[in-house]
């Protein structure tokens, strides 16, 4: 299953969650799954997506679903420890993970023979661990979105982009237009 | 060098006047009394981060929540938010006050922070955040005030840089 085909999974379960997603291919490819004004398209600041998506569920009632990604994580590690310390209820940070950078050409981020993301989450203190790689899997994980959180999701993925365009809109317009839907309450 | 408790209670009692009610935190001695003011009130979302980026990060959230946000760093911390404020508060136009508390400068014993105390103003006029220089007590009320207001009226950042003639005791 390559990102576009778990994007697409993921987003078919939503329930007008708020979403803050990843630069590059994540944002273009959810975009050109689903366009909704729930959706905060990064374009920029690597890394950030779950640090935005905090800074959202502490001040929202609402649910929020971060679409990261494991090179994403690794460039905000800070963030699992963050985040597991403020302990956000409404918050389901969900990792795209294909080892690799997918949005630059592929670099390779970690091994599984060395590292785990899985640890790494609990070592941080995350309660609420699932993993998927399978359609049935993640539309099974996303129940978990019912329920408080905060979770890590762990979703692994095969390399490989969609044919996709850049979003077509400013900057300014994604950020009035998810602002003015995060006012609807 | 002694801390001075007078200019933290003056700085949080500007920030809670201009309405300031979610504040992102990273670890500076010099400002530790004003932190300590933040940490304790009930009425504000107050986050601790690891590392500036991440919280440049925290309060872009925050602001798109609907909160007034604000960032309490040192000099040597700007360096380390230099791209997050480029690539996300500058791009989608997102305001900020920045309250940078300026190491490296005059009466600092690190010398570790003098590199990016003496490149501070060139590093933010750089990326073309504008900023204010607060000197003293007298003055917090007013520059607090006039920074925020400049963050808001142009929807990007604003930073007042806090001396150490205001942070610290004579």
């Amino acid at each position: 299953m390559k990102r576009a085909e778990a994007i697409k999974c993921i987003a078919e379960e939503l329930e007008n969650e708020l979403v803050v997603c990843n630069l590059g291919f994540p944002s273009q490819e959810l975009y050109s799954v689903k366009d909704e004004p729930t959706h905060f398209y990064m374009l920029g600041s690597i890394g950030l997506v779950s640090s935005i998506g905090l800074g959202l569920a502490l001040s929202t009632e609402r649910k929020v679903v971060v679409l990261d990604g494991d090179g994403s994580l690794f460039y905000n590690l800070g963030s699992l420890i963050t985040i597991a310390t403020q302990k956000p209820e409404n918050l389901y940070w969900i990792i795209l993970d294909n080892q690799s950078h997918g949005s630059t050409g592929f670099q390779q981020t970690y091994d599984p023979e060395v590292t785990s993301i899985e640890q790494l989450s609990l070592a941080a203190g995350f309660k609420r661990l699932v993993t998927a790689s399978n359609q049935e899997q993640i539309k099974k994980a996303t129940e978990l979105f019912k329920q408080k959180g905060p979770l890590f999701m762990i979703v692994k993925i095969d390399k490989g982009n969609a044919k996709v365009s850049p979003i077509p809109f400013t900057p300014e317009k994604i950020k009035l237009r998810f602002m003015e839907e995060v006012k609807k309450g | 060098m002694q801390v001075s408790a007078e200019a933290g209670k003056a700085l949080y009692e500007a920030l809670i006047k201009n309405g300031v009610n979610f504040v992102v935190t990273f670890p500076c001695n010099w400002t530790s009394c004003l932190i300590e003011l933040v940490a304790d009130d009930q009425s504000i979302t107050h986050v601790p981060v690891t590392r500036e980026e991440e919280g440049i990060g925290v309060a872009a959230g925050a602001f798109l929540g609907g909160r007034k946000p604000a960032v309490i760093m040192q000099s040597s911390g700007v360096g380390n938010s230099l791209n997050a404020l480029a690539s996300l508060n500058l791009t989608y136009k997102i305001p900020l006050l920045i309250l940078i508390s300026h190491r490296g400068d005059e009466r600092e014993k690190i010398i570790a922070q003098r590199g990016m105390g003496q490149a501070l103003k060139k590093l933010l006029e750089g990326i073309g955040i504008g900023y204010f220089d607060l000197v003293d007590i007298e003055g917090t009320d007013k520059v607090i005030t006039n920074a925020v207001n400049a963050s808001y009226a142009e929807n990007k950042p604003v930073a007042a840089i806090l001396s150490p003639f205001l942070l610290l005791e004579e």
